[in-house]
């Protein structure tokens, strides 16, 4: 491979969670399921934001982030500023726990996970009833926010191996 | 002693968390809080530059989403091309079967309509509602529980204001609800959120078609308690809220499991362009 096509590679590689989480955003790409009469999303940027936040926060800068956040919200005609406030809460429960833990596993990654969008999703729901008056259906919110949990650890794996790709990158770069 | 320590290290890490800035980072967590709670509470103001700006930001995000589904769309209309061409052969059959003898009801069709302008002119009846309207393309086909809606690329520029009525074909599929520059937020027919004023032919009751999230059927509200709609008929609009022209058909009447429904006559999975009515 030359170095110019190399150094493509290596920096789309080092950029992937960003690209994804804003291919996830401006497409909207989060699932929408209809499943006896009850209408849910599946956070698929939750997921992003969380795991990155928690592993590699040097992966996906809070800036990025907050621009994710406003795109989402243009994207999903959402008032304009909760998604960010969404996801940052998200990075602050990810930071905190990799503040407190020393060892991780895909289990405790799981729970606080759960516990995190649980706050996350509260948050927004009140923001968006009692300031903004948007009906959400509350029995669609928590279906939601728990079939995105129960999918976590599929993309724990893929996210797991996308840092591994990284990292092999990374070492490639110190090694030349 | 120790509930002290253990109070320092969360005030330790809670100004780790939020003040520091960290490896490759710009910007600290409660900066960027903080710009967003500002952000949100800008949503107050409906009017004036603020809400130009926003305005003029929506049409980029929407083009540059457009620009980047383009590839992601192609593989999609091409699914839907292939099972087009699958469902062919079986409707030509079926086609080749009915006796439309369109020649006829061309000119029954002409004859109803000159037979309704001579009686609209005996009433002295005004024309409230525009002819005039814009076909589209459709930049973005939003699903989410919130809404469900799309994004199309006319704004105010083009005249277009909210409440126009937008059609598929011949057939209404919902309103403008949000205006920017170049592109508007249409509300579909099937979004919760969506009340629309119908009348039911051939006996011409009245009710309100409201959306319940189904991409195939809306449910009908306000219907008399003694109705006598039946199966088949067909559910028009009926311009009752004097924004939306009367006698654009939206679907026709289905009874599933004894509750009467809309079967809407779009297809809300393959369209492509709209047309957006407007008044200059």
């Amino acid at each position: 491979m030359s170095l110019f096509a190399n150094r493509i590679y290596s920096k789309t590689i080092t950029s992937l969670p960003t690209l994804i989480l804003f291919l996830v955003v401006i497409l909207g790409l989060n699932i929408n399921i209809i499943y006896k009469n009850y209408d849910f999303i599946i956070n698929f940027s939750y997921i992003i934001v969380f795991f990155w936040s928690l592993k590699k926060p040097e992966h996906l800068g809070y800036g990025l982030i907050f621009f994710a956040g406003i795109i989402n919200d243009i994207v999903q005609s959402l008032p304009i500023g909760i998604s960010s406030l969404d996801y940052l809460l998200l990075s602050v429960i990810a930071a905190f726990i990799r503040n407190r833990t020393i060892m991780y596993n895909l289990i405790y990654d799981w729970i606080s996970f759960f516990i995190a969008i649980l706050i996350v999703g509260s948050v927004n729901y009140i923001i968006l009833m009692t300031i903004f008056k948007i009906p959400i259906v509350y029995e669609s919110l928590i279906l939601g926010l728990f079939v995105t949990f129960l999918i976590y650890p599929i993309f724990f794996k893929i996210f797991v191996w996308i840092d591994n790709m990284v990292l092999v990158k990374k070492n490639d770069k110190k090694n030349r | 002693m120790s509930r002290e320590m253990g109070r320092d290290d969360l005030v330790i890490s809670a100004r780790s968390i939020f003040l520091k800035k960290g490896n490759r980072q710009k910007f600290s967590l409660l900066t960027l809080i903080v710009v967003s709670i500002i952000v949100l509470s800008l949503e107050y103001f409906k009017t004036g530059p603020i809400n130009q700006f926003r305005s003029v930001a929506k049409d980029a995000v929407f083009k540059t989403s457009y620009v980047i589904s383009l590839p992601f769309l192609s593989l999609k209309n091409a699914y839907y091309g292939v099972s087009d061409l699958l469902k062919i052969y079986e409707e030509n059959k079926q086609l080749k079967i009915i006796d439309l003898n369109i020649e006829e009801l061309k000119l029954e069709n002409q004859f109803l309509k000159e037979e309704n302008l001579r009686l609209n002119a005996l009433i002295e009846e005004k024309n409230l509602f525009s002819d005039n309207y814009h076909l589209t393309k459709i930049l973005l086909d939003q699903n989410s529980p919130y809404l469900r809606s799309i994004v199309i690329n006319k704004g105010f520029k083009h005249d277009i204001k909210i409440g126009s009525g937008v059609r598929s074909g011949s057939y209404f599929i919902g309103k403008v609800v949000g205006v920017n520059y170049l592109t508007s937020r249409v509300l579909l027919i099937n979004d919760l959120n969506s009340k629309i004023p119908v009348i039911i032919e051939p006996n011409g009751t009245s009710a309100i078609v409201s959306g319940n999230g189904s991409k195939f059927n809306g449910d009908i509200e306000y219907l008399p308690e003694k109705d006598q709609v039946e199966e088949g008929y067909i559910v028009y609009t009926s311009g009752a809220d004097g924004i939306i022209s009367s006698g654009i058909p939206i679907g026709k009447i289905t009874i599933i499991n004894n509750k009467k429904y809309v079967k809407f006559f779009a297809d809300f999975d393959q369209i492509k362009f709209v047309k957006v009515y407007f008044k200059k």
